[in-house]
């Protein structure tokens, strides 16, 4: 098993980037390799409650994240910093996540046989 | 060492997909292993034999077909991406209904299960064009 580690780093809309990382995600759970999920930089308002892109034309990117614990997983983290500049707090998201610093970005990173940011 | 390569740029509009190109041609040069080159998102309309380029430029789509046929690389077009982007061989432009057949036949088009097997069996999977 090898440990993969996911940066979200974009917001849902405006590029494919989220839905194409959280497919990325997805397919490595289904082979059933460590996971580590980490929402930072604009990706923190993927996790959001109460979107509604309808007037965009887009299909609502976060709608599959309740899934995440279905296929396994469970290693969901926000980078708090990214938060709070953002003028949001953890009680507004779709998802449960653990509260994470740059520092342990910086660890889970090192820890990581392969890391894929989008 | 064993590497497989994610490529998401677009030629032509990213410098991703020509750095890709050159650090696949510079690892091959190296005697590293090159496990597999998957091509997401924009990135596989590096697979596009439909594409001309002006006389002037460097004709990427080309490069890059013959560089998989010349070292026989596992070069594989994310499905889903291609679909949307109008990449299609023969079987998926018949079961679409659409007119024409765009992917150069020296690529495979397959699904992401393809870039989890590489994670799985490269030491590096390294991202362009992101």
């Amino acid at each position: 098993m090898k440990t993969l580690t996911f940066l979200a780093r974009s917001g849902p809309y405006g590029s494919s980037k989220a839905k194409a990382l959280l497919d990325m995600v997805l397919s490595a759970a289904v082979f059933e390799q460590k996971i580590q999920y980490i929402f930072l930089d604009d990706g923190v308002y993927q996790l959001l409650a109460g979107q509604d892109p309808a007037l965009l034309a887009a299909k609502n990117v976060s709608a599959a994240l309740p899934a995440l614990e279905l296929y396994g997983v469970d290693q969901v983290y926000l980078d708090l910093d990214s938060l709070q500049a953002r003028g949001l707090s953890t009680d507004q998201l779709l998802i449960p996540a653990s509260t994470c610093s740059a520092g342990d970005i910086s660890k889970m990173i090192a820890e990581s046989d392969m890391v894929f940011s989008l | 060492m064993i590497i497989s390569l994610v490529i998401h740029g677009a030629p032509g509009t990213t410098q991703g997909a020509q750095t890709a190109l050159t650090f696949c041609r510079a690892a091959l040069a190296a005697d590293h292993r090159i496990y597999r080159v998957f091509f997401y998102e924009d990135g596989v309309h590096n697979a596009n034999a439909l594409s001309v380029w002006p006389q002037d430029e460097y004709d990427l789509n080309a490069a890059w077909a013959t560089l998989v046929r010349e070292h026989e690389l596992d070069a594989v077009v994310c499905v889903a991406s291609a679909l949307r982007r109008g990449v299609l061989n023969a079987e998926e432009a018949s079961r679409y209904e659409k007119t024409g057949v765009s992917v150069d036949p020296a690529f495979d088009i397959s699904g992401l299960g393809q870039w989890v097997d590489a994670c799985l069996n490269s030491d590096r999977v390294v991202s362009f064009g992101v």
